[in-house]
């Protein structure tokens, strides 16, 4: 087994490598392997898997990449995931990825694939249009119809059709994967010092640019070094983030706020690759439909999912309460719309239940935090100082 | 004389229609309607008809406030209820105006919703809004249709029939429960009939812009003619005489070799053909449609009429295929079509209404259309050499519609107009 170090220092540089190296190399080891990027927030990444393909995730330049090109082609109000996403791409360091997978978020994602398609980067691209309509029999179905699409893309690349079993074992390879995940995060919620956010994000994170067989090896090895009592505890509240799901705040953001007072014991950074709360059956005859399904009735919420059936704010609060965190974090990318429409909902119903909330914006370029680190650092000092006084929120 | 007394009777005829509306829901209770609220984009006029059902459209409501100079303290006291500034304005607008009290824009109130339609299509933020407002209206049912978006620039088959299975099997029982009313396909079938028509009528009417000069404007009077059509008339026969109307006015001011009217009179001499992508903006709507008459533009197409479904390429509501009519008819609203549709839409426009120019109205919170603007723009300049303009303003919210910016930009646009029309004509003379 490796030491934990070794292994963290690893998931930081695939996590922040923009060539995306590892995937490039998996595809030269063997003649006609393919690989789909995919946006956030989340795709089934199990069917590209049992397509003989992988699975790469691309969640733009991060406070790495310097935008010159990617500014001609949006404005100025408008989030800065898809100028950095514009860059990179136009830059070539997408060339060795086949096809492009664009994920139901918001106008802005949607839009972009279209500007993709009008560039003619890559060999296909699909803007995958997920179910808002959750009884299996209508968008269930119409979400296998949009998975077949991706396979039949895959399929005109690598000649692979794909067999229920290739499908099956993709499954429990990546049911393994959200199990391990999960296995960390619960060790963080009673001992957050064991591992950092900041590293469990880039151990996450990691995942999305390697084969997954590999990423269930390295996250085992997380799991072992984790269940030994390490680190120190620290005088710290713990918080819940939500609203980083798609554009990623940079690492040192990340880092920041655990430094200015706050365990996060919960977060949507890499809400896709967490998703899917609990197994997907990897059993039946009938795989797609298991993944379609475990989509409609085992979702984690989503800002976009339409969710006035299943309101979002309680079921934040409920992550809260099962945390045992002390308070939220809303952290939203600048112009993200799904996030800030949200963020009303989230705070009216919070001032009612009692629920302390701060709230801030950032762009996945900044890179000087000391306001933010102010007012996180308040925020956990309010918390420690006066948890018995009156809530009033910040 | 009597060319002016034709031009008031579409208008007059309109106003009548809205009034009417607005009237009708004002007293919706004691005439026994439910009211329904819905969006434009892949509106299904015909189906609340079908119901007996009431339209509010929240976007209209918007809009209007804005032209009434009330938006901006709608927007404040949304803002201070934790709504962010970077956000739709029309999201903001509206939920300010159910603060204080859901006056509409006829100063009657807005009566609650007892359904809240989301046909989302082409716009993320529907989906948002109408979550806010079922936080608000908790006792309104809410009948979510899943439009699924043209993103390989293509209706499906299982496309449709995903939309189709939506209306059997969720909208139509929903509906039913709510109104007490049982559907009537017959009765659906009428209005659909009744909705083509319309379509081929307004069709016409923006066909006529290919005229020199164009006897209308087809972005800042095009918002007007679209008003029947898009809020809840579609599927009446008012409809089909409001556009009989307006067509046999636009008729006469082309046999009379006429521009179009403007709030000014008329526009004396077509000096520019234009087309814009964008909505336009409301808060100073008088202001932005001078700047372009002023300099003797007309506009000879824009995307933003086509925003509640485009019929310019052929298709209509099919009354023999009730709801798979109804399912292409969401489908095909304009931001509901992949980008490069968009662009081919905008290119075969540019072409064939023979325009000088190419104009982005640039929306700051309305992605739908704003995010992927400047690709498509590049696109359009490279593949037809046409001079394009780029001006950015608002919705509804008046902070963001900067005049002296605005002016100054088209001015020196159309001083490159006016220039390149001066090198081709130096070009043909020799």
């Amino acid at each position: 087994m490796k030491e934990l170090k070794e292994i963290l220092q690893e998931c930081k540089e695939l996590s922040f490598d923009l060539n995306f190296t590892r995937a490039k190399n998996w595809k030269e080891e063997k003649e006609g392997r393919v690989l789909v990027g995919y946006m956030p927030i989340y795709f089934p990444r199990e069917i590209i898997h049992a397509a003989g393909a992988m699975p790469v995730g691309i969640f733009g330049g991060g406070d790495i990449k310097q935008i010159i090109k990617g500014d001609a082609y949006y404005q100025s109000y408008i989030c800065h995931i898809p100028r950095s996403i514009m860059e990179i791409a136009l830059d070539k360091h997408l060339d060795h990825i086949d096809g492009f997978i664009f994920p139901s978020i918001c106008d802005v994602i949607r839009n972009l694939s279209g500007i993709f398609k009008q560039q003619k980067i890559g060999k296909f691209v699909k803007y995958m249009d997920f179910p808002q309509n959750f009884l299996p029999e209508i968008g269930g179905v119409f979400y296998q119809q949009e998975m077949q699409h991706v396979l039949k893309y895959i399929k005109e690349l690598n000649g692979v059709e794909v067999t229920i079993e290739a499908l099956n074992h993709s499954i429990e390879l990546y049911n393994r994967n959200r199990q391990l995940i999960d296995f960390i995060y619960r060790i963080r919620q009673d001992y957050p010092w064991r591992l950092s956010i900041e590293e469990v994000y880039c151990v996450v994170r990691a995942g999305t640019v390697i084969p997954v067989e590999e990423h269930n090896a390295i996250l085992e090895q997380v799991c072992e070094h984790i269940k030994e009592d390490i680190g120190v505890p620290q005088d710290k509240i713990k918080v819940v983030i939500s609203g980083a799901f798609c554009e990623q705040p940079a690492l040192g953001l990340i880092r920041a706020i655990e430094e200015a007072g706050c365990y996060v014991v919960d977060d949507d950074y890499m809400l896709g690759s967490r998703m899917i709360l609990g197994d997907v059956d990897a059993t039946t005859d009938h795989p797609l439909e298991s993944i379609a399904i475990s989509y409609i009735k085992q979702s984690q919420y989503s800002s976009s999912i339409y969710d006035v059936h299943n309101p979002k704010e309680n079921r934040l609060a409920k992550i809260v309460k099962d945390r045992g965190a002390d308070g939220v974090i809303f952290a939203a990318a600048s112009f993200c719309d799904p996030s800030l429409l949200d963020a009303p909902i989230f705070q009216n119903a919070f001032d009612k239940m009692g629920i302390r909330y701060i709230s801030f914006q950032f762009s996945e370029n900044i890179n000087q935090y000391k306001v933010i680190k102010e007012q996180v650092g308040t925020f956990s000092d309010s918390i420690k100082l006066w948890e018995n006084e009156e809530v009033v929120s910040i | 004389m009597s060319k002016e007394a034709q031009k008031e009777k579409s208008m007059i005829l309109q106003k009548e229609m809205i009034e009417g509306l607005f009237s009708d829901l004002a007293n919706a209770k004691e005439l026994g309607k439910k009211v329904c609220y819905t969006f434009i984009p892949g509106n299904l006029s015909e189906l609340i008809r079908t119901f007996d059902m009431l339209p509010v459209y929240p976007e209209i409501n918007a809009l209007q406030s804005a032209m009434r100079k009330k938006s901006a303290a709608y927007i404040k006291e949304a803002e201070r209820n934790a709504h962010s500034e970077d956000v739709c304005t029309y999201v903001k607008c509206d939920v300010g105006m159910m603060m204080k009290g859901n006056i509409g824009p006829t100063g009657q109130k807005i009566p609650e919703p007892d359904v809240l339609l989301l046909s989302y299509t082409g716009c993320f933020t529907f989906l948002k809004w109408f979550e806010t407002l079922k936080r608000e209206y908790p006792n309104a049912k809410v009948i979510m249709v899943h439009t699924p978006y043209q993103e390989n620039a293509e209706m499906t088959p299982e496309m449709t029939q995903y939309m189709v299975k939506q209306f059997k099997e969720e909208v139509i029982p929903q509906m039913e429960e709510v109104t007490g009313i049982k559907y009537d396909e017959a009765k659906l079938k009428r209005h659909l009939e009744l909705s083509a028509k319309a379509e081929d009528l307004i069709n016409e009417i923006f066909q006529t812009t290919k005229h020199k000069p164009s006897p209308i404007d087809a972005y800042f009077a095009g918002v007007y003619y679209i008003g029947p059509i898009n809020i809840g008339f579609r599927g009446t026969q008012e409809a089909v005489d409001y556009y009989q109307e307006l067509l046999k006015e636009i008729h006469i001011r082309i046999e009379q070799g006429l521009g179009p009217i403007t709030p000014e009179g008329e526009m004396k001499e077509e000096k520019y053909r234009l087309v814009v992508e964008g909505p336009p903006n409301w808060t100073s709507f008088r202001e932005f449609w001078k700047i372009f008459y002023d300099m003797g533009a007309v506009i000879v197409a824009s995307s933003y009429t086509k925003v509640g479904g485009v019929y310019d390429l052929g298709w209509r509501h099919d009354p023999e295929r009730p709801l798979e009519a109804l399912a292409e008819y969401c489908m095909n609203c304009y931001t509901n079509m992949n980008i490069p549709q968009r662009i081919d839409l905008l290119k075969k426009c540019i072409t064939e209404y023979d325009a000088d120019g190419y104009v982005t109205n640039s929306i700051k919170s309305c992605n739908s259309f704003s995010a992927g603007q400047l690709g498509m723009m590049r696109e359009i300049e490279d593949s037809l050499e046409v001079p394009v303009g780029f001006i950015e303003s608002d919705l509804v919210d008046p902070r963001y519609f900067s005049y002296s910016n605005i002016k100054n930009r088209l001015e020196s646009y159309f001083q490159m107009l006016e220039q390149r029309k001066k090198m081709e004509k130096e070009m043909e003379t020799a």
